[in-house]
């Protein structure tokens, strides 16, 4: 089924009238925890492809901050056992520049990555089931970015409460085990907005089970593509280490959506070309 | 005025008793809120360069403290199926310790090559399945020729492995540090248990902390007790007296009780420095209540009632016992001109219970003396003969004497630049510490157990990637390396290397540096992104890629060595390293390496002002100003022959040495100041020549001098059988500097005031009436 799928990046939701509420009240706390994540992805299916220009800022300790620029294109793909694709192209610091990242996600296997390096001209293929480092040396990790298949964690629904800047806004606060073992978590905790099933944060926790980030989510802006639903976007995701002190925000620009992208964008064989 | 307050104080006995109590209790329950601090960086003050040094470059990098399990399996090799799923299972639950951010072991190093167009990065030891013969030596062939590795992780001869552990210590509880300790012996335990024959040795910063935790609690647990039981047979023996043996133990215990619970509540923390304080206040404490009563108690033996006997040994001794307490107290005071933290506690908790000490003696001592019963035996009232005769023979032969103890004294101090100075932080703590055990272990089987650390700035965001950068990062690892006790060096330039020969399919011809910085910078992104959760390179990259840390791992270095090579490292980055010109070596082996001289900064002021203001406190209570000149003699010298004598059979200094001349100096002068003012109030009370006032001082004081003294050298011995080499040096100087400083009183003295202050002294006595000096009193 497709509606098991969250977008890469995906932190939209559709605010649609006929999304079925009750799913969020039944049964034991892992049941509502599960429905609520099947309402976010059923929220935020059908938005097909989009395009976004990220600022990465990150900082240190120190105060120093350093800052990367990407693009990201990512296509929602509409099969149960097949996961999102998504290309990454980096633009700064300039001796990356042209540097791009294509993922096929898989539920059930580990992805496919596929690096070209303009340096040395060609493609590799990265064989690694790794994905919980640090993405470019910031405080997100590949697995933070990446699409949040339903099937790939056990929830559980903890409480609700207020919650958003000003404690304006209604949350549900969700428990989140990763299920894939190269995980760098232990579990995550959410909080979703009830009226719009929105991510306003999340708590990552290492293998030992502390605290170790937090990410924050705002600016949100609705989008909507001719389909007639409305999908959220956070154009702020601020994530702190509380481990080491280091911050990293992620400044998007306006997504595009559907812009005419399609299977053949996302091939290893069309890396070379892509700018 | 004294005889006035003596009635006071008998009238209002009761009250001073109850009073006193009642504020030592009062301070001794701030002794609940001390703290240990298990922080080795406590023994550097804030504005210790190193330390800033140190902190920068971990905000710049990451803050890490560390844990390294070393393991040698009792068959000889690690590479075996059993061993690396034993280890596999350490690293598992090494990840969950408290604190802990990165786990580095054989089985999770993120081996990368190359097939075809494609780059795997795994673990090189992957989780679950057992490898066969051949993977295990594919696995021993990568491990073995992977520079990151060897030396590091392993051992070249494969028989011994590192686990690694990197802990970010929130530093919010003096809890954290134990806790974790107490998990990483328990998975030690775990280990040895899992893999039986197994020497698991722990070392690391953590340990390290702990350690001196330890060091600090066997002193408190074993010196001090062992200092009562010296002090009660020295009480005894000099008294004969079950209640003046009593208020004295007494009165030492509640000046230690105070000071440690004034500490508590100022907040001093527990280190070893500071644990020492309740030692050398209980020696200091005694030699008041010593004074008091042995007057006392001669009194009452000639016949005097009790409390006149009090009133009386109060009028003799109020005025040196203040003195010798006011010294003392400048002395110990003078330590908070060092670096190092604990010695200003050290400093500052000695010199409050040495304030009370004097406090107990002259109110609370008395107070209870006088409710106690007290027997004294009729003695005969015999002159000292020892004493009259040392005397005689000292004025006789003062001439040979003069030039005798100066050739002693020029020679010793002749010796002192003999001494070197050396900083260990290993060996602070000696073979019955199972820290220094697994540090020494560790040193004889995988090594790198002290260490340097660079952080060589690029030019610019990115500046890392530069070919040129990355060039003369590599040239100076390699020259590191060939340096002597230098076992491993962790540069980015290795990684950069690999990768570049991964990514030509592992052609061995590209086992070199990238030659533009695009590629590099490529290889590095495309790296990272390859990396598991907690082994990234951001210990070892800042977050700009402006800059990389060099560490380089030693063998156990001594503070020459280690300057030897940081001045060595210096230079060549100097001549060779444009960019990082300035940069100089950081890390734990460095800050211990430089805190003598960093502490002896500060201290030579302290040192000199405490001088300064020892001798004007002589010179104003003997209002002689020639006195008091000649009085520096004996004050210097003793600290002088005792860092000759230590040259002569110790030859290394460290730490402790910084802070003896200050503390020593405090203590030495009461002897000095007693024997003065004996002198002097023959002099002026009786018009005694030179020689005759020698001889009175010698009567009267002359036992007493020995008798303390020989109390405070015992005391300061007893320190010496501490376990920590701080503290042990610590009591063998000071009791070498007493002791050399009843010498000079005894011998030197005697000769140095027949020479400079005869003449004087007979126009004096010329002037006086003559009167003969033998009525003693």
């Amino acid at each position: 089924m497709t509606i098991s799928r969250h977008a890469l990046l995906g932190t939209a939701l559709a605010l649609s009238a006929v999304a079925a509420m009750p799913a969020a009240r039944a049964g034991t706390a892992e049941d509502r925890g599960l429905a609520i994540a099947e309402e976010m992805a059923r929220r935020d299916a059908g938005w097909g492809d989009s395009t976004v220009a990220v600022t990465m800022i990150l900082g240190n300790r120190e105060g120093e901050t350093s800052t990367r620029a990407l693009r990201i294109r990512s296509l929602e793909v509409v099969d149960a056992d097949r996961g999102d694709k998504s290309l990454i192209v980096f633009d700064r610091p300039r001796d990356v520049g042209g540097t791009a990242l294509l993922s096929h996600t898989h539920i059930h296997d580990a992805d496919d990555q596929w690096l070209y390096l303009p340096a040395l001209k060609r493609v590799k293929r990265v064989s690694s089931k790794n994905k919980s480092g640090p993405f470019v040396g910031s405080e997100f990790a590949f697995e933070d970015l990446l699409a949040h298949e339903v099937v790939k964690y056990g929830y559980k629904w903890l409480r609700d409460e207020s919650c958003g800047e000003g404690a304006r806004l209604r949350c549900f606060v969700v428990e989140r085990y990763p299920k894939y073992e190269e995980s760098g978590y232990t579990r995550h905790v959410v909080w979703i907005d009830v009226e719009e099933y929105r991510p306003l944060r999340i708590d990552y926790f290492d293998r030992k089970g502390a605290r170790l980030k937090t990410m924050t989510l705002t600016d949100y802006r609705a989008y909507a593509p001719e389909n007639a639903k409305t999908y959220w976007r956070a154009h702020l995701w601020d994530m702190e280490n509380h481990q080491t002190g280091k911050t990293t925000r992620l400044a998007f620009g306006a997504y595009d959506f559907r812009t005419g992208l399609n299977d053949r964008a996302f091939t290893s064989s069309r890396l070379t070309r892509v700018r | 005025m004294i005889s006035g307050y003596a009635a006071w104080l008998m009238r209002w006995r009761w009250l001073v008793i109850v009073l006193t109590l009642a504020a030592v209790g009062a301070a001794a329950s701030g002794a609940r809120l001390l703290t240990m601090s298990s922080d080795y960086r406590i023994y550097f003050g804030p504005d210790n360069p190193q330390l800033q040094a140190y902190e920068a470059l971990q905000n710049t990098y990451t803050k890490d403290d560390n844990v390294m399990f070393v393991l040698r399996p009792a068959d000889g090799e690690v590479f075996a199926p059993a061993f690396l799923a034993a280890m596999r299972g350490l690293i598992e639950a090494a990840w969950k310790l408290p604190f802990a951010t990165r786990v580095e072991g054989l089985n999770n190093f993120q081996h990368s090559y190359a097939e075809a167009d494609d780059l795997t990065v795994r673990d090189l030891v992957p989780a679950g399945t057992a490898p066969d013969d051949a993977a295990i030596a594919e696995i021993r062939a990568v491990a073995l020729n992977e520079p990151l590795l060897v030396d590091r992780l392993v051992a070249p001869d494969g028989r011994t492995a590192g686990v690694n552990v990197t802990v970010t210590l929130p530093q919010e509880s003096q809890a954290e540090t134990p806790e974790l300790m107490a998990e990483v012996r328990a998975l030690a335990a775990a280990f040895a248990e899992d893999y039986p024959g197994t020497r698991v040795a722990v070392i690391g910063t953590v340990p390290l902390g702990i350690a001196f935790d330890e060091a600090a609690q066997r002193d408190l647990r074993t010196l001090v007790p062992a200092m009562y039981v010296i002090l009660l047979l020295v009480t005894v023996l000099l008294l004969r007296s079950l209640s003046g043996t009593v208020a004295t133990l007494i009165v030492i215990g509640l000046s230690t009780a105070a000071a440690m619970g004034a500490a508590g509540w100022l907040g001093i923390k527990l280190t070893p420095a500071s644990a020492a304080a309740p030692t050398v206040i209980l020696t200091i404490a005694i030699a008041d209540s010593i004074h008091v009563l042995v007057t006392m108690f001669h009194q009452m033996a000639g016949g005097a009632d009790k409390r006149a006997a009090i009133a009386e040994s109060l009028r003799v001794n109020f005025q040196p016992v203040f003195l010798t307490s006011v010294t003392t107290i400048i002395g110990f005071l003078s330590l908070n001109f060092g670096d190092s933290p604990p010695f200003h506690d050290l400093g500052n908790v000695t010199a409050i219970g040495v304030a009370a000490a004097w406090l107990f003696s002259i109110m609370f001592l008395p107070a209870l003396m006088s409710v106690l019963p007290v027997r004294v035996a009729a003695r005969d009232a015999r002159r000292p003969t020892a004493m009259r005769t040392l005397a005689d023979m000292v004025i006789r032969h003062h001439r040979p004497l003069l030039l005798a103890m100066t050739a002693v004294a020029v020679t010793l101090a002749a010796m002192i630049p003999r001494n070197q100075i050396n900083d260990q932080f290993h060996s602070y703590f000696d073979d019955s510490f199972p820290f220094r055990q697994d540090v020494d272990f560790a040193a004889d089987t995988l090594g790198g157990v002290d260490g340097l650390e660079w952080s060589l700035p690029a030019a610019g965001s990115g500046g890392i990637s530069e070919p040129d950068y990355l060039r003369r990062l590599d040239a100076f690892a390699q020259w590191l390396g060939q340096q002597p006790h230098v076992e491993h060096v962790s540069t980015i330039s290795d990684v950069l290397r690999r990768l570049n020969r991964n990514m030509h399919g592992d052609d061995p011809a590209y086992d070199r540096l990238p030659d533009n910085r695009e590629l590099a910078a490529q290889y590095l992104l495309l790296f990272e992104m390859s990396l598991p959760y907690g082994l990234d390179l951001n210990n070892q990259i800042d977050v700009d890629k402006s800059a990389s840390r060099v560490i380089a791992r030693t063998d156990r270095v001594t503070t020459a060595q280690l300057a030897a090579l940081d001045t060595a490292a210096s230079a060549w980055l100097r001549a060779n390293f444009p960019g990082a010109a300035t940069v100089s070596a950081t890390g734990p082996t460095p800050m211990f390496a430089y805190i003598f001289q960093r502490n002896i900064e500060g201290m030579l002021t302290g040192t000199v002002i405490a001088l300064l203001l020892i001798s004007a406190t002589l010179m104003l209570a003997l209002r002689d100003l020639k006195l008091g000149l000649i009085s520096l003699v004996p004050n210097l010298l003793p600290a002088a022959m005792a860092f000759g004598i230590w040259a002569v059979f110790v030859a290394e200094v460290g730490l402790a040495a910084s802070v003896i001349t200050a503390t020593s100096l405090g203590l030495i002068v009461d002897a000095t100041v007693h024997f003065l003012s004996k002198y002097q109030r023959a002099q002026r009370r009786h018009g005694a020549s030179a020689e005759d006032a020698i001889r009175y001082a010698f009567a009267t004081v002359g036992t007493a001098l020995w008798v303390t003294s020989a109390i405070l050298i015992a005391g300061f011995a007893v320190m010496a059988f501490s376990d920590f080499k701080i503290n042990a040096h610590m009591g063998l100087l000071t009791a070498m500097a007493i002791a050399a400083a009843v010498a000079t009183d005894f011998l030197l003295l005697p000769a140095l005031l027949l020479m400079l202050d005869r003449n004087r002294r007979r126009r004096a006595g010329r002037r006086l009436a003559p009167t003969a000096p033998a009525a003693a009193g």
